[in-house]
């Protein structure tokens, strides 16, 4: 009895909670003509999909843009953490705990500040504007994420396996590659996951770094969306429900690797 | 590639199965750690050691690309210390960061409290609860920006029915702050709950089967055995929750652009503006807030450094 009780006051709470979400979407099926409404249309009972036209008439080159740039950053984040997560794990290098340490701190710049120092660093490199200019940038998002996580994953990975590989011959670079990296799949689509999704999001470094690009990606879509025509909501709320489908995909086909995720970086190793 | 011939090489007549002496070992874990060591040097202090170099001469966009600003000093920290916004954004950002950070904290516990026994379908509820954590902030902050439109936001609409009049939550400069703060309060409630809820799990579970014993009721149980508990977790989840709400742009500047009349600037969208949010870029005082913001977020860090080993310790 009691349970169900519990059941429905959790039900409840979720509604409350994602009741924005629900908006975003009501909002999306809402004809124009309907937006201003007063009062508003709580359910889309006359649902119009010109707002979804109009998104991806106008949104699809971001999309790919976004895309493109999320893929990117993945490959860089990982092309860079998981070496040093393996060495900080299981090679014992010098200055391990300072790398530990600056990691750390590196997580706590803020986004505003390491635009700056991009931009003052892009403006003369010719990177303003450009997918490349915004992948590096987007990953300083996640290769402290990738390299302490990877670190933790790998240290947990007993040392029988690796010292039986040594005995048959394998170097470092082979036990890494053909022992340590198949081990830790899981780890690499936690931190590919999350990378993704932060590239994909990313806000402060497109606004900053991108700005006056024609290759935009759909955050920059959407922000620009907002200040050219205030009527249009459906299309502005159509736009952010295709944009949130990575997270939902997320949700729900890889929810065991987000709670890795969250707890992983913040908690204790 | 070279972490194999550098492996190899000193190993010499020793038996390939002998794992590498002292220093090779170090030579290969170098080898590894050698492209994070590059990334950190070129996309960490490079950019951070440019926005000092910013922050301490007169860089107008000219001097940018001509590449010859007038040194300066620290008169860019002193222009910013002296300007008149300068305490309106610090009182802001006290405001939007303590405000937030309670808040999502106060509501993350009680949730992570509900959720702290499984019942049917607790576990898919809760992942539920992620959801506003795992959306792009652009999206999160546009939906709110609309539910709170004066007009034609739903949030007007329904205190209407409340016969509470028409709020002017974005563009009054009474409400504007607390508008961002509620947003941002609903984007942080899912990291509290879930490292809330992980530090939950580690309470032995016959602590409360004796408060049980003992007829403890769900208050007391909360009171002597949950919250002290969970005093490691919670100072860390507090101070994380400081430093990610510190830095905070995206939300501010999409929802209100630090207005009306920099009712809802914080140090960091005052920096942002500055630097970026209008057609004039004045990078040099950008940065110096930029500088005292990372101050701020340092000291912050070297509290959860101490915390988090004290905790390791324990």
């Amino acid at each position: 009895m009691r349970a169900w009780w519990k059941t429905a006051a959790g039900v409840v709470l979720v509604g409350v909670m994602l009741f924005p979400v629900y908006w975003m979407f009501n909002v999306s099926l809402t004809k124009t003509s309907d937006m201003r409404a007063d009062p508003p249309h709580w359910f889309p009972w006359d649902p119009t999909f010109e707002g979804y036209g109009a998104a991806l008439g106008q949104q699809l080159p971001a999309l790919a843009t976004s895309l493109l740039i999320g893929l990117g950053t993945v490959a860089l984040t990982l092309a860079v953490s998981l070496p040093a997560g393996f060495a900080l794990a299981k090679l014992r290098p010098r200055g391990g705990r300072v790398i530990d340490f600056l990691l750390l701190v590196a997580q706590m710049i803020p986004g505003v500040v390491m635009a700056m120092g991009f931009y003052a660093i892009y403006i003369r490199l010719g990177l303003l504007n450009t997918v490349a200019g915004l992948i590096v940038a987007d990953s300083t998002l996640a290769v402290p994420f990738g390299v302490l996580l990877f670190r933790a994953f790998m240290a947990g990975i007993p040392a029988e396996i690796m010292s039986a590989a040594q005995i048959d011959g394998a170097g470092t670079w082979r036990t890494f590659r053909s022992i340590v990296l198949p081990l830790s799949r899981n780890s690499v689509i936690t931190v590919s996951l999350f990378t993704f999704l932060w590239a994909w999001s990313d806000f402060v470094f497109a606004s900053t770094l991108n700005r006056n690009s024609d290759v935009i990606p759909v955050t920059l879509g959407i922000f620009r969306y907002i200040g050219n025509n205030t009527t249009q909501w459906n299309s502005i709320m159509a736009t952010a429900v295709i944009a949130s489908l990575p997270a939902a995909f997320l949700l729900v086909l890889a929810q065991r690797y987000i709670a890795a995720g969250v707890t992983a970086g913040a908690v204790k190793d | 590639m070279t972490s194999l011939r550098t492996e190899t090489a000193p190993a010499g007549g020793a038996a390939p199965a002998a794992p590498p002496p002292g220093r090779a070992r170090r030579w290969t874990a170098s080898a590894f750690l050698a492209p994070l060591i590059v990334y950190l040097l070129a996309f960490y202090a490079y950019p951070l050691y440019r926005n000092i170099d910013l922050s301490v001469h007169d860089y107008t966009p000219r001097a940018f690309v001509q590449g010859d600003p007038e040194f300066t000093g620290l008169d860019n920290h002193l222009d910013i210390l002296s300007d008149e916004a300068f305490l309106g954004a610090l009182g802001n950002t006290a405001l939007f960061t303590l405000g937030s950070i309670t808040v999502q904290y106060a509501l993350g516990l009680a949730l992570a409290v509900f959720f702290h026994r499984n019942f049917r379908l607790s576990a898919v509820l809760r992942a539920m609860f992620l959801v506003p954590w795992l959306l792009p902030l652009i999206v999160s902050a546009s939906t709110w920006s609309w539910m709170l439109n004066s007009e034609n936001g739903i949030v007007n609409a329904a205190l209407q029915a409340f016969g509470i009049g028409q709020i002017n939550w974005l563009t009054s400069p009474d409400t504007s702050l607390l508008a961002v703060t509620i947003a941002n309060i609903w984007l942080g409630i899912p990291f509290n709950l879930v490292i809330l809820y992980a530090g939950l799990q580690n309470i032995p579970a016959e602590l409360y089967e004796a408060a049980g014993l003992d007829g403890a009721n769900a208050w007391q149980r909360f009171r002597r055995i949950t919250f002290p508990l969970l005093r490691p977790v919670s100072a860390i989840t507090l101070l994380l929750g400081l430093i990610y709400t510190l830095k905070v742009v995206d939300i501010i500047w999409i929802m209100t652009r630090g207005g009306p009349a920099d009712a809802s600037t914080t140090l960091a969208v005052w920096s942002y503006r500055e630097a970026f949010g209008t057609g004039q870029p004045d990078f040099s005082p950008a940065a110096a807030v930029g500088n005292l913001l990372i101050l701020i977020a340092f000291v912050a860090g070297l509290v959860h450094v101490r915390l988090q080993r004290r905790e390791e310790r324990a």
